[in-house]
């Protein structure tokens, strides 16, 4: 490690992994109540799980971000961090809060809980992403404007590269869009509305500047090609990504009491947003098949590849797949969206936080690489989890496909619940496929403890 | 990418394609800000609703169901249930949860009074008054 500052990215990385662990077996919780119901009631009820489960994913990739940028802000700007002890506390007023949150969630009703939080006072709460108390909202965003706070006065005193100046617009558009999340209009269009300017312009925006930047950075690092091309593809790739995806928060606008023009608007750009992905994909193994030096952490380099590929399916091509108004007519709300959600999520953003931890946590340990039986175990983990999540998005896209042809296509559409208990094969072969999931970061967790003795040279 | 596209003109066709766009964007949310009290069944807006609506939120409904396709996709769209069931199945359906039926999925009981039903049933009337382009596809949701 070049700046002795940028220690404080890792206790952000280990967190984050453990809150990704939390993640997947509440997510296999969940997967068990689609088709054994009463499973764990009334102790976690689904709808509980399910804010769990996708709290723990917002929060865990937070960690990621954030202990990304400690890593990576002194290495671009040359220059040791702001104040390393400010981000250490940050760490922990993080921590704790999010593991308050969710013992709240678990251990107290959601009702009381809004109640004794101050919900009264601001009413924010029960909305899909955004289910925090209002004080963990509040104590998300004072977290982010510290944090960006040492960042930004990091950059003002260092080198000002274009890698950390997109990734500084990222995060600071991502504070930015958060404070969204306070607006709660009684009506429910308008509430709607604005609601998606946290979600969409997150991961459909400010969040890609972020992806983009974390995944230029460690190609640099194990490709040695030339920052200039580097850095100019990743202009490239983030002016597509937003020229398609601010119009393309239209997608959203089709069927919630919005005027109908958003049907041209969101399906005509959003049918674009596969290419920033595609683009992305072409990025990653070019600059690879470019390389100047063979890097001895193999690992993150299969795991740079990898969010190329993965973000591309998941959220280009699986969310081109709904994205055409007179498609998503049928599919709007259907286990399609759950298929396109987890590929997407798991192809952008899981994979390039482990991107950046594959590559970033052994030099935080002293060493260039993992030994060879370290990297051939996290490899595997690579494979198990990548191809476990393909089929259970193919999964839930054929329970997707059968559920609205039942209840939606045919000519005698039948009940919600009667859909369900038709097609509730696919949704054991997706838990079961769950179960390699978690065999797979298992198996990523324990290559952190293998051969750290036998240490890879420096490159 | 040849040699003549240079990193600065790039990152200037960033800048400006993002501002460009951005601006569209805001242009396309005012006119919708202006269009949308078209739609939106404001004139149905009673306290009642505003009141369904804190009790919609603060059980989480969302967790479970959809409303107008957006939330979870474990129990059945609530965009149009007072159309589809109408307001006393619904009031009976609550109170009568959870079902207990073995390997089912079930809905928690949420020990709501009779006037938070009665907020919650207006919401739910107001919400399937919204103008919603003709979706769902059929009243199962």
């Amino acid at each position: 490690m070049q700046y002795s500052s940028q220690s404080v990215a890792k206790p952000y990385f280990i967190a984050a992994i453990g809150l990704f662990l939390g993640q997947v077996l509440f997510g296999l919780i969940m997967g068990l109540q689609y088709v054994i119901g009463d499973f764990l009631f009334p102790a976690i009820p689904f709808n509980v799980a399910r804010m769990v489960h996708t709290n723990l994913l917002i929060v865990w990739l937070l960690f990621g971000f954030m202990g990304a940028a400690y890593y990576m802000i002194p290495e671009e700007t040359e220059t040791e961090l702001y104040s390393p002890k400010l981000a250490i506390a940050m760490f922990w007023v993080f921590l704790i809060a999010g593991a308050a949150t969710i013992l709240g969630y678990l251990l107290v009703p959601y009702a009381a809980l809004a109640h004794y939080t101050g919900n009264d006072i601001i009413e924010t709460m029960g909305r899909e992403f955004l289910e925090q108390p209002l004080i963990t909202k509040v104590g998300i965003v004072v977290v982010a404007l510290v944090f960006l706070f040492n960042l930004t006065m990091t950059m003002l005193k260092g080198r000002k590269t274009s890698i950390s100046l997109v990734l500084m617009m990222g995060l600071w558009g991502l504070a930015v869009f958060f404070l969204f999340s306070f607006y709660n209009p009684s009506n429910l269009v308008l509430d709607k509305y604005f609601w998606w300017w946290v979600v969409h312009l997150w991961v459909e925006g400010v969040w890609e500047l972020i992806l983009g930047s974390l995944l230029a950075f460690v190609l640099i690092k194990v490709t040695g090609v030339d920052r200039e091309v580097i850095e100019k593809w990743l202009y490239v790739i983030i002016t597509l990504t937003l020229i398609t995806g601010i119009i393309g928060t239209g997608h959203h606008y089709f069927w919630i009491g919005t005027p109908e023009y958003w049907q041209w608007w969101g399906s005509v750009f959003s049918a674009l947003e596969p290419i920033p992905f595609f683009a992305m994909t072409v990025f990653a193994f070019n600059m690879v098949n470019r390389r100047r030096r063979e890097h001895p952490n193999k690992a993150a380099t299969l795991w740079a590849l990898g969010t190329g590929v993965m973000s591309f399916l998941g959220a280009g091509v699986w969310g081109f797949l709904h994205t055409l108004a007179p498609v998503n007519y049928y599919t709007h709300g259907t286990q399609i969206t759950a298929a396109h959600g987890h590929m997407a999520f798991y192809g952008a953003y899981a994979m390039v936080v482990i991107t950046i931890i594959s590559y970033a946590m052994p030099i935080l340990r002293g060493r260039a690489a993992n030994s060879e039986r370290s990297q051939v175990l996290e490899m595997w983990s690579f494979w198990l989890m990548t191809i476990a999540m393909v089929f259970i998005t193919l999964f839930l896209t054929a329970a997707g496909i059968l559920q609205v042809w039942l209840q939606r296509y045919s000519s005698t559409p039948i009940p919600f619940m009667a859909a369900q208990d038709q097609i509730s094969i696919f949704y054991w072969l997706r838990e079961g496929t769950g179960v390699i999931f978690l065999l797979g970061l298992l198996l990523y967790i324990i290559s952190f403890f293998v051969g750290g003795s036998e240490k890879a040279k420096a490159a | 990418m040849s040699g003549t596209f240079t990193k600065s003109m790039a990152r200037n066709i960033f800048f400006g394609g993002t501002v460009f766009f951005a601006l569209l964007f805001l242009a396309l949310t005012f006119d919708s800000m202006q269009t949308i009290p078209k739609r939106d069944n404001h004139a149905n807006l009673t306290p009642a609703v505003v009141a369904g609506k804190k009790v919609w939120e603060t059980n989480n409904c969302i967790g479970c169901h959809t409303l107008m396709g957006e939330g979870a996709y474990f129990a059945p769209e609530l965009g149009n249930v007072y159309k589809r069931r109408g307001p006393e199945f619904i009031k009976a359906w609550i109170q009568s949860q959870p079902t207990g039926a073995p390997g089912r999925r079930q809905m928690p009981n949420f020990h709501l009074t009779e006037q938070q039903l009665n907020d919650l049933v207006e919401f739910l009337k107001y919400s399937s008054e919204i103008n919603t382009a003709n979706w769902p596809p059929n009243i199962e949701g």
